[in-house]
């Protein structure tokens, strides 16, 4: 190591100071929160009431309550937001939005012009506008009577669909597609593009169809970030919210997800108590993903990617 | 061309139909609508284009103040915040030898991702209610802060450490202090960076709906996605002239923004960046 290395462009008391206000604010409101929620869920903590005024400790029951296998599957209840939330993650980032987002990034590879601009701003359009203003279009777009899906539908003779009433999970899976596909799409584009040139030519030169590309180039070469596309995808999407506004977990909580779940219990219920239960239980679920991503990314910059 | 080439370019040009449809069906109900009299939830191009639905909003108080005071207090707020706190600590971060930078990071990533959503909304709501910040826009900006910080930091230490630190050693040898230092040399390099930080926050800041919705009870402090929630008519339908108006004035300063980043840096990943908000 060279010895200018140890020349310090800060003195150690200044950068402290430039830290504070950001540690101040991450011990506040990122790590004092996980301690909390903790000890929370050990309590029947409620903001009216008597347990308002002195929450008392109440031990697992708060837990045991959530997982009382005799009632749990019921709608409305932990087990179904959960198997709910299953079938969303799996449908809406894992089959949907990651391989959309290659199915784009391959195909736009090597060509530039309008069609490419086109299809990125539209996506990435979808991806950044406020979720409020999205939903109303999306609550419009999957209307029954007047909504264009049925529009479009009923030019191939498909009769009216209640997407609300009869596939409420799937319409928050096609929405939650349609919102996150930028994300895999830019990511894979990127990837893609830091493919040596060499490695086409080589391809170009042996005559090589495009499945071997695929298997043999693009797949071997992306497969880091495949991975940590399906993992980020898989853990936001886990969290999301704005498909509540679409169909706010109906009907009959048929389509609620756990986030939904916490919200109901802890904001609507305001029993924080068995909402911070919930919470510790998603925080759990967070902290394995979490730990997945950042293995793999230590593996990658080891070999030197 | 040969009969392949030609098969392959109609099987391209229908997956680009088909994309491109799938993109931009679902929100042509919101350039549609507003500009239509009876504005319900079917497209149409409206035989007479109003602007009536605009000026219902513009003499309404309490949705011109949600959405031009409140809404940018709260995204102003954070992005300011967000902006300062990160690259100081991006800075120091990067400028400190020290042992135990990458656990800082690897901390700041493994909390960001557990702490999120309504489940962090949980212990967090209970925090403000006993700092007495609940329906206080400090608790919204606050909440916002600390849960786009990381990911601020993250973006931040990649522009700073791209920096070559020759120029600040010879200011430092010159006799200037270190804050002089970060603020004539550093600061005026790294504009760049905070200009996408900026704007990255601001958009996080003002696409938030589920952390106002929980904080802010007042209704003369709700911002714009909140507020828009009270456009119903008394039996509970929503009047969907001024939702859909509402949604597109909302919605304008993020494609503005988007077209302003795409035109100056061009839209790409910074260190492969989302943001999650809470």
């Amino acid at each position: 190591m060279k010895r200018r290395d140890y020349v310090s462009i800060l003195p150690r008391s200044v950068a402290f100071a430039f830290l504070a206000p950001a540690v101040l604010f991450l011990a506040t409101f990122l790590i004092f929160p996980v301690i909390w929620v903790l000890v929370i869920s050990f309590t029947n903590t409620a903001l009216t009431g008597p347990a308002g005024t002195s929450p008392s400790f109440v031990g697992v029951s708060n837990f045991s309550q959530l997982f009382n296998f005799a009632r749990w599957m019921r709608l409305g209840e932990f087990g179904n937001a959960l198997v709910n939330t299953v079938i969303f993650v799996l449908g809406s980032a894992l089959l949907g939005q990651v391989p959309l987002g290659l199915a784009i990034a391959m195909l736009f590879h090597k060509r530039r012009g309008l069609s490419r601009e086109l299809v990125f701003s539209l996506a990435t359009m979808a991806w950044i506008l406020p979720g409020v203003a999205v939903a109303f279009a999306w609550i419009a777009f999957l209307d029954k009577d007047f909504g264009n899906l049925n529009a479009i539908l009923s030019v191939f003779g498909i009769s009216k669909i209640d997407w609300y009433f009869d596939f409420p999970l799937y319409s928050i899976i096609l929405f939650n597609v349609w919102r996150g596909t930028a994300f895999s799409m830019l990511l894979f584009s990127a990837a893609l593009g830091n493919i040596p040139p060499s490695f086409w030519e080589t391809a170009d030169v042996i005559g090589a169809s495009a499945w071997q590309r695929f298997r043999d180039i693009i797949f071997p070469l992306i497969r880091p970030n495949l991975f940590t596309a399906l993992i980020l995808v898989t853990l936001w999407t886990f969290n999301v919210f704005t498909p509540y506004l679409i169909t706010g977990g109906g009907p009959l909580y048929r389509s609620e997800t756990v986030s939904m779940y916490t919200y109901r219990i802890a904001f609507k219920f305001l029993e924080f108590g068995r909402g911070a239960a919930v919470a510790v239980i998603m925080m759990s679920i967070n902290f394995i993903l979490a730990t997945i991503y950042l293995s793999l990314q230590r593996r990658r910059s080891l070999y030197g990617r | 061309m040969d009969v392949k080439a030609i098969f392959y370019k109609i099987i391209f040009v229908i997956f680009v139909v088909l994309i491109t449809s799938f993109f931009l069906l679902p929100i042509l109900w919101l350039v549609a609508a507003p500009f239509s009299a009876q504005a319900t939830l079917r497209v149409t191009i409206p035989s007479v284009v109003t602007v009536k639905n605009f000026c219902a909003i513009f003499r309404n108080t309490f949705a011109v103040r949600a959405l031009f005071l409140n809404s940018i207090l709260i995204a102003g707020g954070t992005m300011f915040g967000v902006t300062l706190f990160a690259t100081l600590a991006a800075y120091a971060i990067s400028r400190l030898n020290i042992r135990g930078r990458d656990i800082f990071a690897y901390l700041l990533v493994l909390f960001s991702s557990v702490v999120t959503g309504t489940a962090a909304m949980v212990p967090v709501f209970l925090l403000l209610y006993y700092l007495k910040l609940i329906d206080s826009y400090l608790g919204v900006i606050f909440v916002l802060i600390g849960g786009l910080l990381p990911t601020g930091i993250f973006l931040m230490r990649d522009f700073v450490e791209s920096l070559p630190k020759s120029y600040e050693e010879s200011a430092l040898v010159s006799g200037a202090h270190p804050w002089q230092v970060f603020r004539d040399v550093a600061i005026p390099i790294l504009r760049p960076g905070m200009m996408v930080l900026a704007v990255w926050a601001f958009v996080q800041a003002w696409g938030d709906f589920l952390i106002p919705l929980i904080v802010i009870r007042s209704p003369s402090k709700m911002p714009a996605p909140v507020a828009i929630y009270s456009f119903y008519t008394e039996g509970g339908t929503p009047v969907l002239t001024l939702i859909s108006a509402y949604s597109l004035l909302y919605a304008i300063p993020v494609v503005i923004l988007y077209l302003l980043v795409n035109w100056r840096y061009g839209f790409r990943f910074f260190g492969g960046i989302k943001g999650g908000g809470k």
